[in-house]
């Protein structure tokens, strides 16, 4: 095999890892600080996504509708938090998954609403559209490139903010005890707002950036939520550093898995039942891998003793 | 006494003849949900059809199957046994139809599917009730392996999702396809990201690429492909390239060859009116998927005409001569019940600020499905 084509799937695992983890990043923080289960942030991915591609159609410029993207998002998100969110805190998880539930239904059919039932146009921007060339002969999408930075920038402005910010500390004492700091005068529902807001931008950038390579459509959301929750289950829930190695494990494992396990199979068997079972068992494999972690770390990688 | 008998023998011939009432339609398909706009083309265009016919005897009843097979099968129960309907419709996907129609052709109802065409349908599973008006699953994939040899292509890739629709469309390319393949490989459903076939593909020196990749998997794809610097040319079947995606993809699209069955430049009467109908109506050009619900609706009103649905006998025959004008001009059933029509090779232009596309030639004439041999029905 080439080691310029192992090379290219090994960027393009890292890609898909470090979009994986904008989207999970968000979706720890508000599970590791306030308890909750978002069913309805993949809604929040799909927000972005279609601002993004209004903005853009309507101005001509992608970052103008990143931008609003990242704001209509959070906006989105305080509305959630204020009105629905906020009264489940309290309850168990399967009230809250119940109505985070219901919030997909609504934001999918209130987008159709808003924009009909077809798919929006949303394409990179002229800047980073084609290939350029790096080491070994590789031709990469600079897109791409661009995105595994902005999400090693995120990952990075993630760290700074939890370990050397107050807002920061706040978050950590959140984690490890909400009724502690409410009694010590943080202002508890302000500072749930403020990370429920942050995840959400998270979610919106994510849908945004994804959306110029895929495709902006109503569900675009949920088969990303499934891959966050594995994610999260795999890095430890509440752990942004578990989700960036979690990310990253699985978008490396899926991605290597879909490319290598067929010609693995067609070493010894007949080329199309070897693609036809490589492509099964890779569709497997970051369940395989979820199940791996969980038998000999039942709190995922760096989740902490609950 | 005998004057009673005549009495009542004449009663019940006016009755039956009073009966040649209404024709009710129940049509089920996908209003809600990713896949709503194929659904959404298919009602529009059947009502356009009714609408157009100025039929008061032809009652249609809609419903969402949110693209669940167990919804669908929930509301073909409730059409059948509430609703009393002669008729059912409206389905998109194979999956739903293999839950749905068999136990509604057991029944007793007539099914005229506009969209999905699962090869067991059409082959040990087909039903004197059961009709397909828009293809066989393979036909597009089946024309592509054709066009793949005019153009002397000799060395395709190949890519489907990894389930019965994907496996039917590379077996029905690959029936037809007669060089080498450079690489195969099967997808997930759903999956987004092409990255690493597409580097697959760069590596495989392929001298082309055929790929069945439905709505959204189709516009990530295309997307992908032209960011890639892959140059290879890109063949697929029309379901990634109708009217209601092209607008999403955009330039990436511009130039691809696919297969189709319909286009809007067909040059015939029925044809004209459609696509000028459809435009004056929803103000939007109609997809593939319109035609196949206004030929339909077209196909039910001429069987009306000469047939009543409750002399069961006579409205299957009047069906299967499929007496209509059809937007694709010819049009006839095989002895499966399936269309035997050309299928057509397009090309994706842009037309002022609108994507769409133009035939380039014709892909298979008169192509009848594979499956037909295996049907009892003669």
């Amino acid at each position: 095999m080439p080691l310029a084509l192992f090379a290219e799937q090994v960027l393009n695992g890292l890609q898909f890892g470090v979009m994986l983890f904008l989207m999970s990043a968000g979706l720890t923080l508000v599970f590791g600080v306030m308890g909750l289960i978002n069913l309805a942030h993949g809604s929040l991915y799909m927000i972005g996504g279609f601002i993004c591609a209004a903005v853009a159609a309507f101005t001509g410029s992608f970052l103008l509708g990143l931008g609003a993207a990242l704001a209509g998002a959070a906006a989105a998100g305080v509305l959630v938090e204020t009105l629905v969110i906020r009264r489940l805190y309290a309850r168990d998880h399967l009230d809250q998954v119940l109505a985070t539930f219901a919030l997909i239904l609504i934001f999918s059919e209130g987008t159709r609403w808003v924009f009909g039932s077809f798919p929006l146009f949303l394409d990179v921007p002229d800047l980073l559209s084609g290939p350029v060339s790096l080491p070994l002969g590789i031709q990469y999408p600079a897109y791409r490139l661009m995105i595994i930075v902005v999400g090693l920038l995120v990952a990075l402005g993630l760290y700074l903010l939890i370990t050397r910010t107050r807002l920061g500390i706040r978050i950590r004492a959140g984690e490890s005890d909400r009724e502690m700091i409410a009694a010590l005068g943080v202002d508890i529902a302000w500072l749930y707002t403020i990370v429920f807001a942050l995840g959400a931008a998270l979610a919106g950038l994510a849908g945004a950036l994804v959306g110029a390579i895929q495709s902006v459509q109503i569900g675009m959301g949920e088969p990303v939520l499934i891959l966050a929750f594995v994610v999260i289950v795999i890095g430890g829930i509440g752990s942004v550093k578990g989700a960036l190695i979690g990310a990253i494990l699985v978008g490396m494992t899926d991605t290597l898995g879909r490319f290598l396990l067929p010609q693995f199979f067609a070493t010894f068997m007949e080329n199309t039942s070897a693609t036809t079972i490589g492509s099964s068992l890779a569709s497997m494999l970051i369940y395989i891998l979820m199940a791996g972690v969980l038998i000999f770390k039942p709190q995922g990688l760096f989740g902490g003793a609950s | 006494m005998k004057a009673l008998k005549t009495l009542m023998a004449s009663a019940a011939v006016l009755m039956a003849t009073q009966a040649t009432a209404d024709v009710k339609v129940g049509m089920i398909t996908t209003l809600s949900g990713g896949g709503a706009g194929l659904g959404i083309d298919v009602r529009d265009g059947f009502m356009l059809a009714t609408q157009m016919a100025g039929r008061d005897d032809l009652e249609v009843v809609i419903e969402d199957d949110q693209r669940k097979p167990d919804i669908a099968v929930q509301l073909a129960d409730k059409m059948i046994q509430s609703e009393d309907v002669d008729i059912l419709t409206g389905i998109i996907w194979s999956n739903l139809a293999m839950a749905v129609v068999p136990s509604a052709t057991a029944q007793g109802k007539f099914y005229l599917s506009p969209n999905a065409g699962p090869s067991a349908l059409a082959g040990r599973g087909c039903h004197e009730n059961y009709f397909n008006v828009a293809w066989q699953n393979d036909n597009l994939h089946e024309a592509a392996g054709a066009y793949a040899n005019s153009a002397e292509y000799a060395n395709s890739f190949i890519l489907a999702p990894n389930y019965p629709a994907g496996q039917d469309a590379l077996t029905g390319y690959k029936r037809m396809y007669e060089g080498e393949l450079a690489g195969e490989i099967y997808t997930q459903l759903g999956q987004t990201d092409y990255a690493a076939e597409i580097a697959q593909i760069r590596a495989s020196g392929a001298d082309s690429v055929y790929f069945f990749l439905p709505g959204g998997m189709g516009i990530a794809f295309l997307k992908q492909y032209a960011a890639s610097g892959v140059d290879l040319p890109v063949v697929g079947p029309a379901f990634s390239f109708d009217q209601g995606i092209l607008q999403a993809v955009g330039d990436a699209a511009l130039g691809v060859v696919n297969t189709s069955q319909w286009n809007k430049d067909i040059d015939n009467a029925a044809n004209a009116a459609f696509v000028e109908a459809f435009q004056a109506e929803y103000g939007r050009l109609p997809s593939l998927y319109a035609s196949q619900g206004y030929d339909t609706a077209n196909l039910i009103i001429s069987a009306m005409n000469v047939a009543d649905v409750d002399d069961q006998d006579a409205f299957r025959a009047a069906l299967e001569a499929a007496d209509f004008a059809s937007v694709r001009g010819d049009f006839e059933f095989g002895s499966n019940h399936h269309p035997i029509q050309d299928i057509y090779v397009r090309e994706v232009i842009k037309e002022g600020d609108v994507y769409t596309n133009r035939i380039i030639g014709t892909g298979l004439e008169n192509h009848a499905d594979a499956y037909a041999a295996d049907c009892s029905l003669n």
